[in-house]
C-alpha cells in the first residue's frame, strides 16, 4: 500500500483513500469543435504510458475529495512530487537529479 | 522404537514433559520444543511424503521452510483442517493430529506409485503441454479430474473455517527480519539507539542458526546462551517488539510489509476467542533483512529417497532437536559445513562411514581435522546412486579419475545420506524490493548487490556466513538504521570473538558427474515438483533458452516451496547446457508470499456479513414482512418481487405488472442516485455535462438528462428537477452514483473551476416512493395538503415541493412506467411511515407493491432504456434513438465532439431496436447474438445481440430489445437468434411496444 502526500491536506495518506486518475497535464480544448478528427482521437486515447517518471491525477477521493497531479515512477512506485491541480508541470529531469542525490 | 533416535541429552526440547500426536492414524510421542519433523524422526518415521508427479516416497529434506518433500494436513477439529502444511514448521503440541498427503491407499503402498515406472519421457518437461493439448472439450471432462487427482497436494477443506483471523497496522523505526545471529545484533543495535524495532522471525523460537550450533561460543558463551540473553534484553525493552512464529512473506513499495503471526495452531486447546492469525501490515522507516541462506541439495541419482537430507538440517535435527535422523551416515559435500554436520552428527553418537568431498584435494583444514579424528574422507568422490524405495540402505560413491570419469562405486552401508551443496543466501525480500542482485563469481552466488534505499541486508541473506562475521555486519546495519530512522547514536562496532564453529565455505552447482544410465535414472533438482536434471536438459534442447521459460516448461521452482532448494541447480543444469556462465542465463522472478499464506489471513474480518456493506433502503423490513424476495443491486438489497401466497417469481412478476397497468402500484425507488447541483452556476454545468439544455427548463419543471463521457458514450441517465434557478435535484441509475459524482467533480474541479456550483451526494437523504398507475393522483392527493396535483397544475416532467403526510417532501410527476405516475421523495427516516400511509390509501384502490423485475418489463415495454443493460460503454445517444435529447445548440458539452468523429456516424453501428419472437410464448434470452440467417456458417460475426427479453403481460407475448448493426432499417426483417437447439426466428421492430403516443403518461 503506497503512501501518498495530498497537496491540500498536506498529509501522507494510505492509498486506499485515494482514486487514480490517468494521466495529468492532457489539457481538454478550449472549443473542442475546432479540432480535427485525428487530433481529438490522440486527446481521447493516446497516452504516453512510460517505464519511468509519469506525471498522473489522483483523486483524495476518501478525505478531502480534491484532485491533484503527482510524479509518480512506474516500475518502484516512489513518487517524487505532488501538486496542486493547476500548477504546472514540474521538470522531470531536474526532480529526479534531485531524488538521485 | 519411541526412543531409539532420540540422542542421549542436548537440544532444546523439553524431556521432562511428553506430548501424545497422531501420524497416518499412529500414535506417537514426543516432547515441547519438537516440530512435527523432529518428533517423527525421533521415532524413527522417515517416511513423511509422496512425491507430487511420480508419487515417490519421500523424506523430510529440510528442517526449515524451504522443506518441499514433509507436507502434511492438520487436523485440529470442527472444521479446522489445514493441507499442505510443511511437517518442518508445525510445532507439537498435546493430541496433534496429522496426516500425509497425496497417497492411496496408505503412504507406504501408493497406486499412483506407478507413475514412477512408466516408460521414460512420459512425464518428461513438458508434459502437461504436449499431452493434454487436443480437444479442448476433455480439459473439463477429462485432462484436469485426472491431474487433479493423479498429481495433487492435500484436500481441501470441505467446511467453512470456523477460526476468525485478525489484521493490524503497525509503525517503528526499524522492522529486523529474521531473529539468528545477524537479525539478533541488528535489533540490539537498533533498540540500544533508541529505535522502535519490530523483531519478526519464521519459528517458535528466535535464535535461527544460532540454535543449531553444538560448540560455537559468541564472547564466552555458548552461541544458545547468547541468543537467549540477546533476546531477554530485547524483550525487556518497551520499544522492542518480539513476534516470533511470524513470516514476513513480501515486502511492498515504500517499506510496507506484510507479516503473518501464527497465534494458536501450537496450542492444543486454543481459546476459541483468540485469531488464529495476525496479518501485520508494518511500515517501517528502515529495515533491516537477515533472512539467512538456504542449503542446496547435491543433485545425484536417487538424491530423493527417504533418508537422503539437507546436511544442515541433519546438524539441527541432532543439536537442536535431539532427534537422530539415522544411525549410520554418508556425507556428500561440496562445502566445509558439510563437515561440521559430520562432526556434530558423530558427537551424537551416529556413525558417519564416509565423508564424500566433491572437491578435489588438497585437504582444507576441516577436511584435515576429521581426517585427523579417524572420519573416512574422499576427495574428489560423488554419490552416484542410493539404495533403498521407503528408505536409504546404502550409498554408492565412487571418484572422479583424472580424465573425468566417474566410477567404479562402491556400496556404502548407511540410513542416511547428508548433501551440503553449499548455501543460496535468502534475497527473497530484498528482491521483492526491487533491489539489485549481483553474482559473486568466486563464490558462485547471488548476493545483494546495493541496498535499496531505506533498507539492509546482513548476515547469510548478504553472503555473510561466519557466525562472528554476521554478527559484526548485523550489528552495524542496525546501527545505521537506527541512525537512518533518526536516532542519534555513536557506537555502531562489535568485533564479538567467536570460536567453534565451522564457516560455510565451497559449493556446487548444479548436476554432479555419475556413471549410471542418463535414460534410467532420476536425479531430482525441484523435489516438490518433481522436475529432474533431464528434464531440464531436454527444456534446453527443444528450444528454450531463457530461464523463465525454462521453468514454467518443466516447473521448475513452480511448487508451493517457489524453488527455495531447487532455482540455483536448475539455473547451473540450464547454463550448463546452453553453454553459458550462470549470470548471462539469468534469474526467474521472486515473488511474494515467501511461503504460502492463509486466504483467511488476507481476509482477516472481512467475511461473512463483513465482507461488504450491505445498503438497504428505508422500506427494507416492510418489504421483508410481505415476503419480498430481494436481489442484490451494487451493494443495495432491493425487493425484486413480493410474491403472495405461494406465487412462483413468473406469477408474481406477472401480476404485479398487471396490477400496475390496471390500476396502480408502489415502488421503491430510494436506491436511485441523487446529487444536489447548486450555485449561480449550476445550470450552465449542466449544460456542460449532459447532452440535454438547461438553460431554459422552468423551476419546477423535470428533464430526462442523458450523460456522456468524453469519448461519446452513454454513462449515465436520469431526471433532472430545477427547484430554484440556483438548484438542481439530479437523480443518477442505481449503481451509477458514485461515478456521476466523480465525474462532475472531475470536470468541476480540473476543465471548469472557473463554474460556482456545489455538488452533494443525497442519495441517502431521501427516500423515493413511486406510485405508478392510472389511479396514482387519487391515491396520494389525500395525503398531500399544499400541493394541487391536478392535471393541468402539474403535468407530466414537473415536481414541486410541499408536505406529504406532515413531510417535508419533494415531488415528481415522473414516470418509468408508461403510467401516470409520481415519485415522492421525503427525508429517509421518515420512509417507511410515510410508505404505510400512501400503502393504506393504495389498497382502496387495490394497489400492488412491486419489485425490480416487474420494473424492468414495465419500462421495456415502453421502451425505455436502462443504463448498462442497453447500453455497453461503447453505445452513443444516436445508437438509442435519443438524438432528441442532444441539445444541438449548445457549443459543446462532454462528449459532443467525440460524437462528430466518423466511426460515430456509421450507418451500420448497432442501433436499438425491438424484437418479436415468431413464436409469441418464446422469450430470448438475454445476451444471446442475432444473425441474419438461421444457420450461419461458423466464424460469421453476429449482428448485434438480445439486451432485454421478458413476458409482457399487457401485451400477452414476449418482448425484447436488441442492439443490432444498422437496425433502424431492418425494421420488419426476419433475423435470427441462434440456441443450441434451434435458432429462434424474430421481427425487427420499433423499441415501444405500448402507448405509443403517450396518453397513459399524460392522464
Ligand atoms: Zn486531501
Amino acid at each position: 500500500m503506497l503512501l501518498i502526500r495530498c497537496p491540500y491536506c498536506q498529509t501522507d495518506r494510505p492509498e486506499l483513500e485515494f482514486r487514480y486518475g490517468g494521466e495529468a497535464h492532457v489539457s481538454r480544448a478550449q472549443d473542442p469543435s475546432s479540432v480535427p478528427d485525428a487530433a481529438w482521437a490522440e486527446f481521447l486515447y493516446m497516452r504516453t504510458n512510460p517505464k519511468g517518471f509519469h506525471v498522473e491525477r489522483w483523486r483524495h477521493t476518501h478525505g478531502c475529495g480534491r484532485f491533484f497531479n503527482a510524479v509518480r515512477h512506474t516500475v518502484t512506485d516512489r513518487f517524487l512530487a505532488t501538486y496542486r491541480a493547476g500548477e504546472p508541470k514540474p521538470d522531470l529531469e531536474a526532480l529526479a537529479r534531485e531524488a538521485a542525490r | 522404537m519411541t526412543v531409539s533416535f532420540r540422542t542421549a541429552s542436548g537440544g532444546r526440547i523439553d524431556r521432562d514433559r511428553t506430548i501424545r500426536f497422531t501420524f497416518d492414524g499412529t500414535a506417537y510421542r514426543g516432547h515441547p520444543g519438537d516440530t512435527l519433523a523432529s518428533a517423527l524422526l525421533a521415532n524413527g518415521v522417515r517416511l513423511m511424503g509422496r512425491s507430487f508427479k511420480y508419487h515417490r516416497p519421500r523424506g523430510v529434506l529440510a528442517a526449515g521452510a524451504e522443506e518441499p518433500n514433509a507436507l502434511v494436513s492438520v487436523d485440529r477439529g470442527g472444521g479446522r483442517w489445514t493441507p499442505n502444511l510443511r511437517a518442518t514448521q508445525v510445532e507439537l503440541h498435546e493430541g496433534l493430529v496429522a496426516t500425509s498427503q497425496n497417497r492411496w491407499p496408505s503412504l507406504s503402498h501408493d497406486v499412483g506409485e506407478l507413475n514412477d515406472v512408466v516408460p521414460p519421457g512420459v512425464f518428461s518437461a513438458g508434459f502437461y503441454y504436449k499431452t493434454f493439448m487436443q480437444p479442448a472439450s476433455a480439459w473439463a471432462n477429462l485432462y484436469e479430474p485426472f491431474i487433479r487427482r493423479a498429481a495433487g497436494l492435500g484436500q481441501a477443506p470441505s467446511q467453512a473455517d470456523p477460526d476468525h483471523y485478525t489484521h493490524r497496522y503497525a509503525f517503528c523505526d526499524v522492522l529486523v527480519v529474521g531473529a539468528g545471529a545477524a537479525g539478533l545484533a541488528a535489533a540490539l543495535a537498533a533498540a540500544q539507539a533508541g529505535a522502535r524495532v519490530i523483531l519478526c522471525d519464521e519459528q517458535a523460537e528466535c535464535g535461527g542458526g544460532l540454535l543449531g550450533e553444538r560448540d560455537a561460543v559468541i564472547d564466552g558463551v555458548p552461541a544458545s546462551d547468547w541468543a537467549a540473553s540477546t533476546l531477554a534484553t530485547l524483550s525487556g525493552d518497551k520499544r522492542v517488539t518480539l513476534l516470533p512464529r511470524t513470516q514476513c512473506f513480501g515486502a511492498y513499495a515504500q517499506n510496507f510489509f506484510g507479516l503473518v503471526q501464527r497465534l494458536t495452531d501450537h496450542l492444543p486447546h486454543p481459546d476459541p476467542r483468540m485469531p488464529r492469525e495476525r496479518l501485520w501490515k508494518v511500515r517501517a522507516r528502515q529495515v533491516v533483512l537477515a533472512t539467512g541462506a538456504i542449503e542446496r541439495p547435491l543433485v545425484f541419482p536417487e538424491n530423493d529417497r527417504p533418508g537422503v537430507m539437507l546436511a544442515g538440517a541433519a546438524r539441527a535435527y541432532v543439536n537442536r532437536y535431539g532427534a537422530k535422523p539415522g544411525d549410520r551416515a554418508v556425507v556428500f559435500t561440496a562445502c566445509d559445513s558439510g563437515y561440521a554436520a559430520a562432526h556434530d552428527l558423530t558427537a551424537a553418537g551416529i556413525v558417519v562411514s564416509a565423508i564424500v568431498d566433491l572437491r578435489p584435494g588438497p585437504d582444507g583444514p576441516v577436511a584435515a581435522t576429521a581426517r585427523g579424528a579417524g572420519l573416512d574422507v574422499r576427495s574428489n568422490a560423488v554419490v552416484t546412486g542410493v539404495e533403498g524405495r521407503l528408505g536409504v540402505r546404502a550409498a554408492m560413491v565412487a571418484t572422479i579419475a583424472g580424465n573425468g570419469l566417474v566410477g567404479p562405486s562402491e556400496r556404502i552401508s548407511c540410513d542416511l545420506v547428508l548433501m551440503a551443496g553449499g548455501w543460496t543466501p535468502a534475497v527473497h525480500l530484498h528482491s521483492q524490493m526491487r533491489g539489485k542482485l549481483r553474482f559473486d563469481a568466486e563464490r558462485e552466488m547471488y548476493v545483494p548487490a546495493a541496498p535499496v534505499e531505506g533498507s539492509r541486508s546482513a548476515g547469510a541473506c548478504n553472503g555473510t556466513f561466519g557466525i562472528a562475521e554476521a554478527l559484526a555486519e548485523g550489528f552495524s546495519a542496525g546501527a545505521d538504521a537506527a541512525r537512518a530512522a533518526g536516532r542519534e547514536w555513536s557506537e555502531r562496532d562489535w568485533s564479538p570473538v567467536v570460536s567453534g564453529e565451522i564457516v560455510p565455505d565451497g559449493g556446487f552447482h548444479g548436476a554432479v558427474p555419475h556413471d549410471r544410465d542418463v535414460q534410467k535414472v532420476k536425479a531430482f533438482v525441484d523435489f516438490q515438483n518433481d522436475v529432474t536434471e533431464k528434464d531440464i536438459r531436454l527444456a534446453v534442447r527443444e528450444g528454450f533458452r531463457s530461464i523463465e521459460h525454462v521453468k514454467r516448461y518443466t516447473t521448475n521452482g513452480m511448487a508451493t516451496d517457489q524453488g527455495k532448494t531447487s532455482n540455483m541447480n536448475g539455473l547451473a543444469i540450464a547454463a550448463g547446457s546452453l553453454g553459458k556462465p550462470i549470470p548471462e542465463v539469468g534469474l526467474t522472478t521472486f515473488r511474494a508470499p515467501y511461503t504460502p499464506v492463509t486466504f483467511g489471513a488476507f481476509a482477516g474480518h472481512s467475511r461473512g456479513d463483513l465482507f461488504d456493506p450491505i445498503r438497504r433502503t428505508p422500506t427494507h423490513d416492510w418489504a421483508r414482512a410481505q415476503g419480498a424476495v430481494f436481489e442484490d443491486v451494487g451493494m443495495w438489497k432491493r425487493a425484486w418481487y413480493i410474491p403472495r401466497g405461494g406465487e412462483t417469481m413468473h406469477a408474481a412478476v406477472l401480476r404485479e405488472c398487471r396490477t400496475v397497468r390496471e390500476t396502480g402500484g408502489l415502488f421503491d425507488a430510494s436506491t436511485l442516485g441523487k446529487i444536489e447541483v447548486v450555485g449561480p452556476d449550476a445550470a450552465e454545468f449542466l449544460n456542460r455535462l449532459y447532452t440535454n439544455p438547461w438553460t431554459k427548463l422552468e423551476t419546477g419543471r423535470c428533464r430526462y438528462g442523458l450523460m456522456l463521457n468524453e469519448a461519446g458514450f452513454v454513462m449515465d441517465d436520469g431526471v433532472v428537477g430545477r427547484l430554484a434557478p440556483d438548484r438542481f435535484h439530479v437523480t443518477t441509475t442505481t449503481g451509477g452514483a458514485p461515478r456521476v459524482l466523480a465525474h462532475m467533480e472531475d470536470y468541476l474541479q480540473t476543465e471548469f473551476p472557473e463554474l460556482r456550483v456545489w455538488l452533494t451526494s443525497t442519495t441517502e437523504q431521501w427516500a423515493v416512493i413511486a406510485v405508478q398507475g392510472p389511479n396514482a393522483r387519487a391515491v396520494l392527493q389525500p395525503l398531500v395538503a399544499d400541493i394541487d396535483m391536478a392535471r393541468e397544475a402539474m403535468p407530466h416532467m414537473s415536481v414541486r415541493e410541499g408536505t406529504i403526510c406532515g413531510v417535508p417532501a419533494r415531488l415528481f410527476r415522473v414516470s418509468f412506467t408508461g403510467e401516470l405516475g409520481f415519485e415522492v421523495n421525503v427525508p429517509a427516516e421518515y420512509g417507511q411511515a410515510v410508505w404505510e400511509a400512501i400503502w393504506a390509501e393504495s389498497q382502496k384502490h387495490g394497489f400492488c407493491a412491486y419489485g425490480t423485475e416487474a420494473m424492468h418489463v414495465l419500462r421495456a415495454e415502453k421502451g425505455y432504456i436502462i443504463v448498462g443493460q442497453e447500453t455497453d460503454g461503447t453505445v452513443t445517444p444516436s445508437d438509442l434513438g435519443l438524438d432528441w435529447a442532444i441539445g444541438k445548440a449548445k457549443p459543446d458539452f462532454v462528449g459532443k465532439r467525440s460524437l462528430a468523429r466518423p466511426d460515430m456516424l456509421k450507418p451500420d453501428r448497432k442501433q436499438l431496436v425491438g424484437l418479436l419472437t415468431v413464436d409469441p410464448a418464446v422469450v430470448l434470452e438475454e445476451g444471446a447474438q442475432i444473425t441474419a440467417e438461421a444457420s450461419p456458417v461458423k466464424g460469421t460475426a453476429a449482428l448485434g445481440h438480445v439486451t432485454s427479453a421478458y413476458e409482457s403481460a399487457a401485451l400477452g407475448r414476449s418482448i425484447a430489445m436488441a442492439l443490432v448493426a444498422g437496425g433502424r432499417s431492418r425494421l420488419g426483417e426476419t433475423l435470427y437468434v441462434p440456441m443450441p437447439n434451434a435458432a429462434i426466428a424474430v421481427t425487427v421492430v420499433e423499441p415501444v411496444f405500448l402507448d405509443r403516443e403517450g396518453s397513459r403518461l399524460d392522464a
